[in-house]
């Protein structure tokens, strides 16, 4: 057990439990919504901000790297929403469908709301305030954590998307939900929403945040049917700490793709909790982090295996500059009677400077005795032997690294399905790669 | 006339001394093998040339048509006309193989302050000279040198030398590792380089690549110096003898 007693209390958890204490009366939601958040501050009180010494938070010491909490910002005024104008610009040139939130809360009048028949779209606030159904039916439930990070966001989770996808239902194009932060003013968002895609559906979600000065805890849970796929893109770009949790329940013979892109990100801890709970599963976890100066990017997985017959993949790679720090941590569970399941994961880290530091760490639980299971991790700098080669025929030491680099990148891009967001996050490997000194 | 003129060159590598005043002309046009035992510092001489990171030159100099390159980057020495065939060609996973062409062609071309080739006139440059060389398409394709045999790595370096138009190649031991069709195929791309402007060092342990490609001159390398010069001839005489006579000798 993790549970320790932490009376001493940073400023940061202070300002945070007067947030709550400020907020209770106010939050969206009544009844179980209120148990659930009074339930998720109490796990908060209790354990404080989580620190090196609780293993999932080793190589992200959220309690020393978050010095103060920044106050919730005032609702976004028609100054805020111009300068949001430009969100997600990583992926323009992408078709999909913008849904925007502006400092945490939703922006109708900057989304893409058009119909499409089998597609509902809303907004967390709204739907907390009249307890509707499908809310009620499954949030907090999709998988079930006691991570303080996730916690943090149930107590204090104020708007965010909720997009229901009818059964057998194809998207014509990927659903963008763009997290924007509006000015420079320290502020803090707790965004959380649910995307609920019914057995046989098939979706692309993307979700970006670009946040200036800005304290962005996110949390996304994913119920994924039957037969359904499911494509999600995670982009983080900016300066500010994220916390992004993705919550994942994957049902029978499903297929589940994500992509975890980072670029010039200042703080990101992304981390995902995913379940394959029934039979048949075929799943692909991947990212790119490109890191320099002091960025800090930390993808972190739980991969529980629940049911036989499933399929997980993981490649991480992280290319990292300066003093930048890149983590990946991987731990697949696998089930006692989770019977052939088959999971690997990879994750490989190419240093460009001395400085950098790349922390990889894999784990697996195995309870069963009829699996395949693996994991490899490398890190190491360009092979100096390849740089040779291609100087020799001619080309400057600048652009034969810049050409060695982006093959390693695009290596794990090109396994996007979605060409658009393939050709854009391969540009924007391009532009980041330019902009090395 | 001299085009390359290597002069008293010693060269250490990891404090270790390799070449130890080694001296050298090759001529506009001139094909020169050098041959020598294992450990002579054969492929030394072609990493020195082509500007490879800590083989340190403690003395000498290394002249193109009279100008000293040992200053020179490998990529700057590649624009001036040389190129290394290497003995062990690398992977390079991820870049393909028309990408690296190109990318390489046009660095040269920008360099000496000449336009970069348009697709089109590149697409036709690779098609002709890929077809003679039996570079199919797909190789083109693929990521450089990954998954390649033996024969068909070669056979690419033989391509990039082809598109480059060096004026100086030198060839580390080409032939290792390859049959004798193979073999045929690479002096046949070698030699239909031939030119009076370009020069080439073809560097080998074996006579045999020289019936293929046959030189002007035969230089015989042994303990980091040149130690014997010939005709073509030398090359045969050497297949019979060995290079024990040279072995033996006091450096």
């Amino acid at each position: 057990m993790n549970v320790e007693l932490h009376p001493v209390k940073t400023d940061a958890e202070q300002a945070l439990s007067a947030a709550y204490t400020f907020a209770r009366g106010r939050l969206p939601g009544k009844g179980d919504i209120a148990d659930l958040r009074e339930d998720a501050f109490r796990r908060f009180e209790t354990r404080g901000l989580p620190h090196r010494r609780v293993e999932e938070w080793k190589y992200t010491d959220l309690r020393a790297l978050m010095r103060t909490a920044y106050p919730s910002p005032p609702a976004p005024d028609a100054l805020a929403r111009a300068r949001v104008r430009n969100a997600g610009q990583i992926l323009t040139g992408v078709d999909g469908r913008r849904l925007v939130f502006v400092d945490g809360t939703f922006a109708p009048e900057l989304s893409d709301l058009t119909e499409e028949e089998g597609l509902t779209i809303g907004s967390l606030a709204e739907a907390l305030a009249k307890a509707d159904p499908l809310v009620m039916a499954h949030l907090g439930k999709t998988f079930v954590t006691e991570d303080v990070g996730v916690a943090l966001n149930t107590a204090l989770m104020g708007d965010g998307a909720v997009v229901r996808i009818a059964a057998g239902l194809t998207l014509r194009q990927p659903i963008h939900l763009i997290f924007a932060t509006s000015n420079d003013r320290p502020s803090a968002s707790f965004v959380r929403s649910l995307v609920v895609i019914e057995a046989g559906a098939q979706a692309t979600i993307i979700e970006s945040h670009d946040g200036a000065s800005s304290q962005v805890n996110s949390a996304l849970e994913l119920l994924v049917g039957d037969d359904a796929r499911v494509d999600y893109v995670k982009i983080a770009h900016g300066r500010g700490l994220q916390v992004a949790s993705l919550l994942a329940s994957v049902g029978a013979r499903a297929t589940f793709n994500s992509f975890a892109f980072a670029a010039d990100a200042q703080l990101v801890r992304n981390q995902s909790f995913i379940r394959f709970a029934a039979e048949g599963t075929k799943a692909a976890m991947r990212g790119v982090s490109l890191l320099r100066g002091r960025d800090h990017v930390d993808n972190t997985l739980l991969i529980e295996h629940a049911a036989p017959h499933c399929e997980s993949r993981e490649q991480f790679r992280a290319v990292l500059d300066g003093e930048s720090r890149s983590v990946f941590q991987g731990k697949i569970v696998v089930e006692p009677h989770a019977q052939k399941t088959d999971a690997k994961m990879l994750t490989r880290a190419l240093l460009l400077s001395e400085t950098a530091e790349a922390d990889n760490k894999p784990e697996l639980e195995i309870f069963a005795d009829d699996v395949v299971c693996g994991h490899g991790a490398t890190a190491g700098a360009l092979d100096p032997g390849l740089t040779f080669y291609l100087m020799s025929r001619g080309i400057p030491a600048k652009e034969a690294e810049a050409l060695l680099i982006q093959a390693f990148i695009d290596e794990t891009i090109e396994e996007i399905a979605h060409e658009g967001i393939r050709q854009a996050l391969m540009f924007a490997s391009l532009r980041w790669l330019g902009a090395r000194k | 006339m001299s085009f390359l003129e290597i002069k008293d060159l010693h060269v250490e590598v990891e404090g270790k001394k390799i070449l130890s005043g080694l001296s050298l002309t090759v001529n506009k046009g001139q094909v020169a093998a050098i041959m020598g035992p294992n450990g002579s510092g054969k492929s030394t001489l072609a990493y020195v040339l082509a500007g490879k990171d800590n083989y340190n030159v403690t003395q000498g100099d290394v002249l193109l048509d009279g100008q000293s390159i040992l200053e020179l980057s490998p990529d700057e020495r590649a624009a001036k006309g040389v190129f290394l065939a290497f003995q062990y060609p690398v992977e390079v996973p991820g870049v393909a193989t028309m990408t690296f062409l190109r990318t390489a062609l046009n660095a040269q071309r920008k360099r000496r302050g000449e336009g970069e080739l348009s697709t089109p006139e590149f697409m036709k440059l690779v098609r002709e000279t890929s077809g003679k060389l039996g570079v199919s398409q797909e190789m083109l394709r693929r990521a450089v040198n990954v998954g390649f045999s033996g024969g068909e790595k070669k056979r690419n370096e033989i391509l990039q030398m082809a598109i480059l138009q060096p004026r100086l190649a030198v060839l580390d031991e080409t032939d290792s590792g390859l049959d004798i069709d193979a073999l045929k195929i690479v002096a046949d791309g070698v030699n239909r380089l031939r030119s009076p402007e370009r020069s080439m060092i073809v560097i080998t342990h074996y006579q045999r690549l020289l019936n293929y490609i046959v030189p002007d001159v035969v230089h015989v390398l042994a303990k980091g110096q040149v130690v014997k010069t010939g005709g073509k001839e030398l090359a045969l005489e050497l297949e019979v003898k060995g290079y024990a006579e040279f072995v033996g000798e006091a450096a």
